[in-house]
């Protein structure tokens, strides 16, 4: 029997192998997420980002005990922790808070390092996503590396993107900058029993009246993409970020939570919202397959003698770089 | 081509709260390039041979100075096995009297470190069965 078809069989075992071989660019990865793209698009994808620390993992670990008990959903969740730039070795620590969820078969966990990869996911967590989209599993939770920045990678992966606050993480406005608004979804206020909860609540609600995001910017290394985006449906209401406030030690505030994450997949499916997403993430993916392939082409079709040779001329300053390319790709990738 | 590294799974079994031990080996095989998941205190056989077959490591890193490594190792390789991961290699660290070590090694543990092990030593024999 073959890996896809004991991974659609529910088998863990070969589950869990399979994303390793995903993980490591293994030619066996790609030969099944071949076989099982066909079984992919029915996951709902969440998206969980935010500051180191305000805790990620501790609202993961709720939001899907409550799936589990509420909803009877089977869960995956991808876990990513940053991967040492001066090693590439990782501590991925997710699971400690995660404990309550062992022991159940419809649920699981994998940790991932970003293995050098910038914006808060890894390279392979998007198809990692969809061999757990194919076996099965209703809602794939994505956490991503705690950076704080405007991880832009996630939301343009997930469906739904939640931002995590916390109070207390010092200036409060600094914490919340640009971006993050641009990405979220929903916005979660969690620790809400400490003190300066109502402050974090206010500099996000006022935030939030000065930038109504409307539109969501996708980059892929660096640029922006250019992508169809089919035209917004007049009559489609705008989704403005709710504010939730949660204390994910207690599991205060997740049936809430679970709620407006269920309003914000039926406020895509009512438009144009979810297809549109699915679109722009095929795009940039086939995007950068092709970019790939073609750097490929390229290193095959060039020698590297041929390769240095070129680049010595750029060094000594005796032709552009944009010669050079020239030079290079003449009568080679028509 | 494949980028292959190595995951190791440290865990401490039981109700042993004796942290620091796990800790500095996570952090020493971290900086050795490996990639650690780190399960925190309070695991149970079950637990740890669940995460380690969802996160399809390569070893299972043991730490437990509480005396109670013979009751825990048997149970977690047992549970290794029957769950298809014969292959995962076991590791224990700890306070481990001489007369267990040997009990664990026929057991099929792969390696067995006390007190002042080196994490240079502890390095290298991962690697070593890992990769060779
Ligand atoms: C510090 C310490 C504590 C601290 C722990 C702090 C913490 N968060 O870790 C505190 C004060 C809390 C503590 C409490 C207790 N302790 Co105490 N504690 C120690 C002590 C002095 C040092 C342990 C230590 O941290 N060493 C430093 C680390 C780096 O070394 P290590 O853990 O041995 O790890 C090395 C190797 O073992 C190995 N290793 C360890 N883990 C792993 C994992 C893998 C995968 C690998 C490959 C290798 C490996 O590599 C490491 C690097 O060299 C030891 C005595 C000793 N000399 O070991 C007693 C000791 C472990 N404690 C002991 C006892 C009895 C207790 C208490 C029960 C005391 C009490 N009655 O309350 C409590 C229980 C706490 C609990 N909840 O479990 C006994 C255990 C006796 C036994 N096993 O039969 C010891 C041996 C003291 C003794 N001689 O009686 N303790
Ligand atoms: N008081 C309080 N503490 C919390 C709450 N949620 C999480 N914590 C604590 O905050 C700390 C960090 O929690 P995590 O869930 O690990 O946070 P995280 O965002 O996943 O952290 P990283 O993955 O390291 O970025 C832990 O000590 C949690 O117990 C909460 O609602 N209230
Ligand atoms: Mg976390």
């Amino acid at each position: 029997m073959t890996t896809s078809q004991d991974i659609l069989n529910g088998n863990r075992l070969a589950l869990a192998k399979l994303l390793t071989k995903i993980e490591n660019n293994a030619p066996e990865g790609r030969d099944a997420l071949i076989e099982l793209f066909p079984h992919t698009g029915k996951a709902h994808l969440i998206g969980v980002t935010g500051a180191p620390g305000t805790g990620k993992s501790s609202l993961v670990n709720q939001l899907a005990l409550h799936y589990r008990k509420v909803e009877d959903k089977k869960i995956a969740i991808l876990a990513v922790d940053p991967s040492s730039p001066f090693t590439g070795g990782a501590v991925l620590g997710d699971r400690v808070r995660m404990r309550d969820l062992s022991g159940d078969e419809k649920v699981f966990i994998r940790s991932m390092a970003t293995r050098g990869s910038l914006g808060g996911l890894a390279q392979s967590t998007a198809n990692m996503t969809q061999v757990f989209d194919a076996a099965g599993f209703d809602i794939v939770i994505i956490e991503t590396v705690g950076a704080g920045q405007s991880e832009v990678d996630v939301a343009r992966l997930a469906h739904t993107t939640l931002v995590v606050e916390a109070p207390g993480l010092g200036d409060d406005i600094q914490a919340i900058k640009a971006g993050i608004l641009e990405i979220a979804d929903i916005l979660v206020v969690n620790k809400g029993d400490r003190p300066g909860v109502e402050n974090t609540e206010k500099a996000l609600k006022s935030m939030l009246d000065l930038a109504h995001p409307t539109e969501k910017i996708f980059r892929h290394h660096g640029k922006s993409m250019n992508v169809d985006v089919p035209k917004q449906n007049t009559n489609t209401k705008l989704w403005i970020p709710p504010i939730q406030r949660t204390i994910s030690t207690e599991g205060v505030g997740i049936a809430e939570l679970a709620e407006l994450i269920s309003k914000h997949a039926t406020h895509l499916l009512s438009g144009e919202g979810w297809s549109s997403r699915v679109r722009i993430r095929l795009q940039v993916e086939m995007e950068a397959l092709i970019q790939e392939s073609l750097m490929n082409r390229f290193r095959q079709d060039i020698s590297k003698e041929k390769y240095d040779e070129v680049f010595e001329k750029v060094f000594q300053r005796n032709i552009s770089p944009w010669e050079a390319v020239k030079m290079l790709m003449n009568g080679r990738l028509k | 081509m494949t980028d292959k590294k190595i995951r190791v799974l440290v865990a401490k079994p039981g109700l042993d709260g004796h942290d620091r031990g796990a800790k500095v080996v996570a952090r020493a095989l971290r900086d050795a390039g490996m990639e650690v998941i780190y399960t925190g205190l309070r695991q149970t056989p079950e637990m740890i041979a669940e995460a380690a077959l969802q996160e399809d490591v390569d070893v299972v890193g043991l730490s437990v100075l509480s005396g109670a490594h013979m009751a825990l190792a048997p149970r977690i390789m047992e549970l290794l096995r029957s769950n298809g991961q014969s292959h995962v290699k076991v590791f224990i660290g700890g306070i481990i009297p001489d007369e267990d070590l040997v009990r664990l090694k026929e057991m099929g543990v792969t390696g067995v470190y006390g007190p002042g092990a080196s994490t240079d030593d502890i390095i290298r024999d991962i690697k070593e069965t890992v990769t060779g």
